[in-house]
């Protein structure tokens, strides 16, 4: 029964993507063909063929250079690295604010329109002023990535630490328990679900804010770097931003499916409250 | 239901009573002044309509509703105190299992919260589940298993620490009836080899009768107690006691306790409610 299943789903995916290509093809066949100007004009230049992007890849990425998926995996891994360590500050802040937060509506109600506010301050603002702060360099990409990372898990985490019922409170106060054993034994596990649906937001979002980081730092190893150089180079080679774009979100899908693995092996919840 | 000489009483109620407030005005009396005293060893049903506080008066025991007025001595001390000597186990109508602990770790909540070491914790687990008759379900989840199975690691979970009173607040409520006789007739059992003392919260009168030594009567608007009726039903019990012409009596006479507190007509009214849901 599992296997099907899992075969099912996997058929289920290749569908979809096998139905996302045949809209883009479609599009760009029935664009071509009708000579069609809006919203943009149709041709090699806008949408270039599939083939041609994942073709791309293994062109070289210049005149006897190294191909060009060698230099984009290469990029992918140096912003890996940055949004790993973003991703891992950014989620552990936003864990321990959402347990202050918890313990505490006076802390709750002083601290959460500031954290809230924080987030609607663009990034691109706050990225040059970490650079001119920290310098440039890993940290202070790592800093931008964890102010994308923390949002969503310290909201979800105060939500999950409130979650559990309360006679499972009540059964703890019939053991006369502590805080912190009621913290550990009961809040954190109930929390497990709502905290891993702030990962799943939280990871890709993490190799974003690296990206974003990359830019006021001017550093050209990762796929910042990558993006800016092909966006130059687009009227003669349109497809080798595309297959950036495509590394780059293998980067994000990676990273969200590595939270999903992570929380299969960690949460044991009934099926009622699993995401 | 007198304390023995030597002996402290389980549990002894001197005046308790309890005010809920409400909105503005007097408050709601939940409880008015409640004299109860449990022995050692007794299993004592507190039974009543919905509403009668029957449920407040367990918790106020367990020193998780803290009493407006009155005395509560739990095992010779204040209820305060033997909370935090983790003098009693609790099972609510809902077995509150934690659903991510397997049937294992969640029996052993209580152990790891009284600081016993894995070893230790693993030898009572097996114990437990014999007692529960659950041995090899404890690597399960709780969601795979049955109300009745969830409601017996429930009880273990309860008894692993081996507390000298257990209260159960309508334990079998949500059962249906083959379950809920069944467990009653392993309650009984569970309840002789571990020598605990019980206060058992029902709405059900023959399971009242069925398990007790002495069953308290309570009435609603204010909870009191209106009665007490000594059950002199012999021990053990089996299936064949709930056909026994005692058996009968005594159910009439809690019955009729009921009727006079106004018990029974609120029973009765619970009853028709229930139909009235089902439909």
């Amino acid at each position: 029964m599992v296997a099907r299943g899992r075969v099912r789903g996997v058929l289920v995916f290749l569908a979809v993507l096998g139905a996302l290509a045949a809209i883009w093809e479609g599009y760009k066949a029935i664009g071509e063909a009708t000579g069609l100007t809006w919203p943009f004009e149709v041709n090699d230049r806008s949408m270039p063929h599939l083939h041609d992007i994942v073709g791309e890849l293994f062109e070289p990425s210049r005149r006897n250079g190294p191909l060009l998926i060698g230099v984009l995996l290469k990029a992918a891994v140096f912003t890996a690295r940055e949004a790993i360590l973003g991703f891992l500050l950014g989620a552990t802040t936003g864990f321990l604010l959402g347990i202050a937060l918890a313990h505490s509506r006076l802390l709750e109600r002083g601290f959460l329109p500031y954290i809230v506010a924080s987030q609607t301050i663009p990034i691109l603002a706050i990225a040059p002023m970490v650079v001119v702060w920290l310098g440039a360099g890993l940290f202070s990409v790592a800093i931008i990535a964890a102010y994308l990372t923390f949002f969503p898990v310290t909201i979800n985490t105060l939500r999950g630490l409130r979650s559990a019922d309360p006679r499972a409170h009540e059964l703890m106060d019939s053991y006369a328990a502590n805080r912190w054993a009621v913290l550990w034994k009961l809040r954190v596990p109930a929390s497990m679900p709502y905290l891993f649906t702030a990962l799943k937001i939280s990871a890709p979002a993490s190799v974003v804010g690296a990206i974003i980081g990359e830019l006021p730092s001017s550093i050209q190893g990762g796929l910042a770097g990558a993006i800016l150089n092909y966006n130059i180079y687009y009227i003669t080679s349109p497809a080798s931003l595309w297959a950036t774009d495509v590394i780059a979100a293998l980067l994000g899908i990676g990273f969200f499916g590595t939270v999903v693995v992570a929380e299969r092996l960690v949460v044991h919840r009934a099926p009622e409250h699993v995401a | 239901m007198s304390a023995g000489p030597v002996r402290p009483a389980a549990v002894s109620l001197r005046g308790v009573s309890k005010r809920f407030a409400g909105r503005g005005g007097e408050g709601v009396s939940a409880l008015s002044p409640i004299d109860l005293d449990v022995g050692p060893g007794e299993f004592v049903s507190l039974i009543g309509p919905s509403g009668c506080g029957k449920s407040t008066l367990l918790r106020v025991v367990g020193d998780l509703v803290a009493p407006t007025g009155g005395s509560v001595q739990v095992n010779g001390k204040p209820a305060h105190q033997a909370r935090r000597d983790r003098d009693y186990g609790i099972v609510f109508q809902d077995p509150v299992l934690y659903d991510w602990r397997t049937v294992a770790r969640n029996i052993a909540l209580p152990l790891e919260m009284l600081g016993w070491d894995r070893q230790r914790r693993a030898g009572r687990v097996q114990e437990m589940l014999e007692l529960v008759e659950l041995t090899g379900f404890e690597g399960h989840h709780p969601w795979q298993l049955s109300g009745g199975m969830q409601q017996r690691v429930s009880i273990a979970r309860a008894l692993s620490f081996s507390p000298a009173l257990l209260l159960m607040d309508e334990p079998f409520g949500a059962l249906d009836e083959m379950t809920r006789e069944r467990l009653n007739g392993e309650l009984l059992r569970i309840w002789q080899q571990s020598g605990c003392t019980i206060v058992f919260v029902t709405h059900s009168i023959s399971e009242a009768v069925f398990l007790s030594t002495t069953v308290a009567v309570m009435s609603a608007r204010p909870g009191r107690i209106v009665g007490v009726v000594d059950i002199d039903l012999p021990q053990p019990r089996t299936v064949d006691t709930r056909e026994e012409p005692r058996f009968f009596e005594l159910v009439t006479e809690v019955r009729e306790r009921l009727r006079k507190g106004g018990g029974a007509e609120a029973l009765a009214e619970e009853e028709l409610l229930l139909v009235e849901e089902e439909r």
